[in-house]
């Protein structure tokens, strides 16, 4: 943290002497604010301060002292670390007010805190479960639920060793002691509910037609969860009039699995793999993300020659996901196959150099605490300096000329989802679809970590806000992220890997920690507590894909129905990332 | 890259897209002309085909080519065996370090002890994998003190029963040989790192 901010928070502390208190738990940070004045200082320090950009919020279930914390972390878009606020309330009955009229990037996030810890937030617009189904009794991640299946608190479980015979789940555990039906249920004749409440969100259903006599009809359809331009299963309930859409919901969760949960269950190490699968096109953003979080709360730093690897890892992985879009925006347009199997075939080198590197393609697993798990292998740096000094250039232009002046393409995303910086801001919109707004935020600069503060890159910024720009930013961020691999191979220093000896049981002094990364769709953070145990007492996930979703009604209300399809793809979500 | 939005092409776009694709479908005839004979199901075509100079067709025909994987290629992991003197001996140990680093927990393994002492000797009397549950993740092998469990590189594992993916130890056991041949530098290395600790201890011994 540089002077500059220290001097600025104890200005904070100063100026909001009624409000505020250090938060001086050992290894914590930031402030304690007193919840009835949470709407007060959130207004505050948005209009007056420059915090403008509301990264993540976090509930955090505190049984043993019977609280529950919210943990906003706000930013600014001018650059800088984050201003990490908590608010305390009684975990029997825990309500607090919404900060959706401020900043309105928390709607999706606060209902995600209400559907995992129960916190209400009061002044919610539509405060309804989102990753679990309406109906579904309890809230997971309070630290007293326990899945189907359950096993015990904390792996590793004792029954693996050292006396382990073979038992499957499903007999140890016949569906769970601990599932719970209402009385007189047949969960083989149930019938779902409609869903009411997610269909009163989007308003009522218009008649209109009055002034030219034609008796029309506004209609909701369902796009998804099956639906092939949804990239997975997600589903947009969208309220049409005409061929013009006038309300969308975003519908999530069918993927999800409670990331959080496994991990707050798993020992620290155990959770890098599992990071793999949250956005499984960019396995190596993921654990460079959580390596950092770690690594804060440790205090440790990796070797020299781990940190240049670890940047070359991260910008490969930028560039297979910008190629991988580039597939998916131009099938979603109706170009089909063609050129997403060209863009496929420069993802495929790469993922060669994945594989040889960490022994997969996908799930990489490759970052450790300190370090990286092994040495690059011979040969694999020159394949990298063939790629990037001749094939990717030359292949990346190609496309380049194949998409870029197609008068089809063209008309179908110019001034198509348009969305403003001020709405880009408001909504905690991040990375591409922020930077195609004209707000040139790169967490690589704007809060460098690593030594990406080594480097010689620009943030690709465009500003008209559309589909076309979006694909345009990424296009620029392709080249850019070439010139810093260019400058990591030829500097790539001799020299140990891993700081220290490999462990798997690593100790993480108590605290908390935040580490986030430039993920190729965005701040990817992973917020830490240690309680000093050898589990992780809350991992929290700040999912790019997740919270660019907020924006979604917004961007596509006024567009007609087919480019919903559009939007979405250029806005770049995974679902293994959104319902995690 | 332009930025210029008004400028009308009239088509030239996308003549110039579909020339790019007519050019890739002809490079595609082209490179069969040029590797005539050499281009598929054998290795070198498929070395070509997954170079950074492939142009034209780049697809692999599975299954009947397939691309060789890289040495650290991670697939289930399988037990290291030794015959010694006709006998088989594993080199586990039961110190049981894979089944607490396991992510999803699939090893399971009972500890053999002494019928007369009732002390845990160093050798497992059962050892499974529920190949279902693992998720290749390496960290067995990665943190076993014995280099006695190491990654395979056998990926095609399809079964019809879901029995069959509980692996004991017969199904999971693997020659020294066997390591030897698919990781060649990891066996080389761990092999010199084991003679010189040898030496070292040897060493000791003479000192003392």
């Amino acid at each position: 943290m540089s002077n500059q901010n220290i001097a600025l928070e104890t200005d904070l502390l100063y100026i909001f002497p009624e409000m505020l208190i250090h938060d001086e738990r050992a290894g914590y940070e930031g402030y304690i604010i007193k919840a009835e004045y949470l709407l007060t200082f959130m207004l505050r320090i948005r209009d007056d301060f420059g915090y403008d950009y509301l990264s993540s919020i976090t509930g955090v279930d505190y049984m043993p002292e019977g609280k529950m914390e919210v943990v906003y972390h706000i930013r600014k878009s001018t650059g800088g670390s984050p201003l990490v606020v908590k608010a305390q309330i009684e975990r029997d009955n825990p309500v607090i007010s919404s900060i959706v009229p401020i900043y309105p990037g928390a709607e999706l996030q606060e209902r995600e805190a209400w559907d995992l810890l129960g916190i209400k937030f009061e002044g919610h617009p539509d405060l309804r479960r989102i990753l679990m189904w309406e109906g579904f009794s309890g809230h997971p991640l309070r630290k007293d639920w326990k899945e189907g299946y359950f096993e015990e608190d904390f792996k590793p479980f004792k029954s693996r060793w050292p006396v382990g015979h073979y038992k499957s789940a499903e007999d140890r555990n016949l569906l769970g002691t601990n599932i719970d039906y209402p009385a007189g249920f047949d969960p083989e004749s149930w019938i779902p509910e409609p869903e009411v409440a997610l269909y009163e969100g989007l308003g009522k259903v218009e008649r209109k037609g009055e002034e030219t006599g034609i008796s029309t009809e506004q209609v909701i359809v369902n796009m998804g969860p099956q639906h092939p331009s949804t990239h997975g299963v997600f589903r947009m309930a969208v309220k049409l009039d005409g061929e013009t859409i006038v309300g969308l919901k975003p519908v999530m969760g069918y993927l999800h699995r409670n990331h959080e949960k496994i991990g707050e269950r798993n020992t620290y190490l155990a959770i890098m793999p599992y990071t793999d699968r949250l956005d499984y096109f960019n396995s190596m953003s993921n654990n460079f993300g959580y390596a950092l979080a770690i690594e804060k709360l440790m205090g440790i730093s990796p070797p020299e020659r781990a940190e240049y690897i670890r940047i070359m890892m991260a910008e490969l992985t930028r560039i297979v996901n910008h190629l991988a879009l580039f597939g998916f925006l131009l099938n979603d347009l109706g170009a089909y196959f063609t050129p997403f199997l060209y863009a496929f075939e420069e993802r495929e080198l790469i993922l060669d150099i994945f594989e040889a590197v960490s022994g997969s393609r996908m799930m990489c697993n490759y970052f450790r605490f300190g370090g990286v798990a092994r040495d690059l292998p011979d040969g694999i740096v020159d394949k990298v300096k063939d790629l990037v000094f001749d094939r990717l250039p030359r292949k990346i232009d190609d496309l380049d000329l194949y998409i870029t002046n197609n008068e089809i393409i063209r008309h179908r995303s110019e001034g198509v989802g348009i969305i403003t910086p001020e709405q880009a801001l408001a909504y905690s919109v991040v990375g591409p679809v922020l930077r195609a707004s004209g707000v040139p935020y790169d967490l690589r600069r704007a809060q460098p970590y690593s030594i990406y503060n080594r480097f010689d890159f620009d943030v690709a910024v465009r500003y008209h806000g559309d589909v076309y720009d979006r694909y345009l930013v990424r296009l620029d961020e392709m080249f850019q992220s070439l010139r810093i691999l260019k400058q990591v191979v030829n500097n790539l220093p001799e020299g140990p890997i891993q700081e220290g000896k490999p462990q798997y049981q690593v100790r993480v002094p108590a605290g908390e920690s935040y580490g986030c990364v430039e993920g190729p769709k965005g701040e990817l953070g992973f917020y830490v507590i240690s309680n000093g145990k050898p589990n992780p007492w809350r991992y929290h996930v700040r999912a790019p894909s997740f919270i660019n979703l907020t924006a979604l009604e917004s961007i596509c209300i006024g567009n007609k129905i087919a480019d919903v399809v559009v939007i979405l793809g250029s806005i770049d979500i995974v679902l293994g990332e959104t319902d995690r | 890259m332009s930025d210029q939005r008004n400028d009308y092409m009239f088509g030239l776009g996308v003549l110039k897209g579909l020339g790019l694709a007519f050019r890739h479908f002809l490079e595609t005839y082209i490179d069969d002309i040029r590797h005539w004979g050499k281009r598929y199901k054998t290795p070198e075509g498929i070395a070509y085909r997954s170079s950074k100079d492939v142009k034209g067709i780049f697809t692999v025909q599975y299954p009947e080519e397939k691309l060789p994987v890289p040495e650290e290629f991670r697939f289930i992991p399988f037990l290291i065996y030794e015959e010694k003197d006709g006998m088989i001996e594993y080199r586990c140990t039961s110190c049981g370090i894979c089944a607490k680093v396991c992510p999803p927990q699939c090893i399971w393994i009972v500890r053999s002890t002494d019928p007369n002492t009732g002390r845990p000797i160093p050798d497992p009397a059962e050892y499974y994998i529920d190949i279902d549950i693992c998720m290749n993740c390496g960290y067995c092998a990665e943190y076993c003190p014995f280099d006695a469990i190491k990654m395979d590189h056998n990926y095609e594992l399809a079964s019809y029963s879901r029995i069959n993916n509980i692996y004991d130890k017969a199904k999971l056991g693997k020659p020294l040989s066997y390591y030897a041949s698919i990781r060649p530098i990891n066996y080389q290395r761990e092999e010199n790192a084991r003679k010189e600790a040898e030496a070292q201890k040897a060493a000791r011994k003479s000192l003392a």
